[in-house]
């Protein structure tokens, strides 16, 4: 199944200059497989987005048609064909 | 004289100076803005000019990077050039300290984390292995946290396999084979904050630095205490007699001459002000017996505090003396501290200041 994933333009440095692309995922889909996905082309992303347990960074957010995936099954939310899912930067810095 | 370099790391970026008589400075544009520098590394051993940084961003995390152009460009290892293994079940949260080994071992760099651990390096700083003796040691599940964060944020090489750390909190540990096991070395230091006599381990030790001349002589600023050890830290007498404060962060000690060290004096744990709100460096030339204020060139307004990093010497001949505040003012004196000028304005909290003359 094919998804749409958005980026945050602050890492477009770690994805090629991307903010935004399609990506297979299958059938049975979550966060964390969405994630691995990336993590293959784009592993310093990866690393902004996640520690190395494999846990989201505390201000990164990661939405699921509109539901930020904490209010859900964080990483092994379900992503269902023809998602969009949104990753970005949360409100917090100085 | 050869070009000197001044690195400065502060809470939203890291800026390059560059001087050839250490008086005239040009300061580059920020190199990661919006990013937090709490640790640089300048490595010129074997001729090299590599630089490295402890970034973190507030959303994205830390990362280790090295430039070999002077910051023209920077590499970053794709995998990380730091993390805990996988066991662990620990992530690095801060990189504090990034301390290139002894000329006689090229490639090994030493790197102080929160959460506290200790990493070496063998290729330079591209990777780091994690110091397992420290991470698993006993004391691990009483060592505390300080208001920067739980960290051990000084690494101080010394000949053969010794190593002196300082945590906080936990205090110093020492190993001798490494960094395969480590004793606390605390003797003598203070822990006011905690009941009862002092502890075997568990103070707040804000820096520690090595003599120039003697290897087993190694000096300490302490949360309240200035301190000095004759023997590789078994134990510590205090020198903060003629100091108008025993509280502050720094500690630096001259790479080339033994028993000379500068202290940066704030009032008090509760008033972390330099006194009179006048910054002022102290130095002493005979291992802490006597000190001596020197603060011209410096503000006689300043109301911000020096932190632990922000402190640094070069090993130029005389030795440079840089220092970077809160309230973002660099200085620089290329006379062991007689005298300073201003390198930069107007930055963010500087927190961390590194310089070195490049080969």
């Amino acid at each position: 199944m094919t998804v749409r994933v958005l980026l945050p333009r602050l890492l477009a440095d770690c994805t090629g200059g991307r903010t935004s692309m399609s990506l297979d995922l299958p059938e049975d889909g979550t966060v964390r497989a969405l994630l691995d996905v990336l993590a293959a082309d784009h592993p310093v992303f990866d690393r902004r987005v996640r520690d190395e347990t494999g846990a989201l960074r505390r201000h990164v957010n990661v939405y699921v048609d509109g539901e930020e995936v904490r209010r859900l099954a964080g990483l092994v939310t379900p992503v269902p064909a023809g998602a969009e899912v949104m990753v970005v930067q949360s409100v917090a810095g100085g | 004289m050869a070009t000197t370099l001044l690195a400065i790391g502060t809470r939203k970026g890291l800026w390059l100076a560059t001087s050839e008589d250490r008086r005239d400075w040009s300061l580059s544009a920020p190199h990661f803005l919006m990013t937090e520098v709490p640790s640089i590394g300048i490595d010129t051993r074997d001729g090299r000019r590599r630089l490295m940084v402890g970034v973190r961003s507030e959303h994205f995390g830390p990362t280790v990077l090295h430039s070999d152009d002077l910051g023209e460009t920077w590499d970053e290892p794709a995998g990380g050039a730091i993390g805990f293994p996988a066991d662990t079940g620990a992530a690095v949260e801060r990189i504090w300290q990034l301390q290139p080994d002894s000329a006689d071992r090229p490639g090994v760099v030493w790197a102080g984390c929160e959460p506290i651990s200790v990493w070496r390096s063998d290729d330079g700083g591209e990777s780091f292995a994690l110091c397992r003796g420290l991470w698993d040691h006993p004391h691990r599940s009483e060592w505390g946290a300080g208001y920067g964060g739980a960290a051990a944020h000084s690494v101080v090489p010394g000949p053969e396999g010794t190593v002196h750390v300082a945590m906080s909190t936990g205090g110093v540990y020492r190993t001798r084979d490494g960094g395969g096991s480590w004793q606390p070395r605390n003797s003598g230091i203070s822990a006011y904050f905690m009941p009862g006599p002092a502890p075997e381990f568990g103070q707040c030790v804000h820096k520690i630095a090595r003599d120039a001349a003697d290897p087993r002589r190694l000096y300490a600023q302490n949360h309240h205490g200035v301190y000095r050890s004759d023997d590789d830290g078994d134990s510590w007498t205090s020198i903060a007699d003629g100091l108008p404060s025993d509280f502050g962060f720094a500690m630096l000690a001259d790479p080339r001459r033994g028993g000379r060290i500068w202290v940066v004096p704030l009032v008090a744990d509760g008033e972390r002000i330099p006194p009179g709100g006048e910054l002022a460096v102290h130095r002493s030339d005979d291992a802490g017996a006597n000190w001596r204020r020197l603060a011209t060139g410096l503000p006689t307004h300043e109301y911000n505090a020096v932190l632990r990093d922000a402190a640094a010497v070069d090993a130029g001949d005389p030795v440079g003396v840089y220092v970077g505040t809160r309230g973002g003012e660099v200085y620089a004196s290329a006379d062991e501290g007689e005298s300073f000028r201003t390198v930069a304005s107007h930055l963010p909290d500087v927190l961390c200041v590194r310089a070195a003359v490049l080969p």
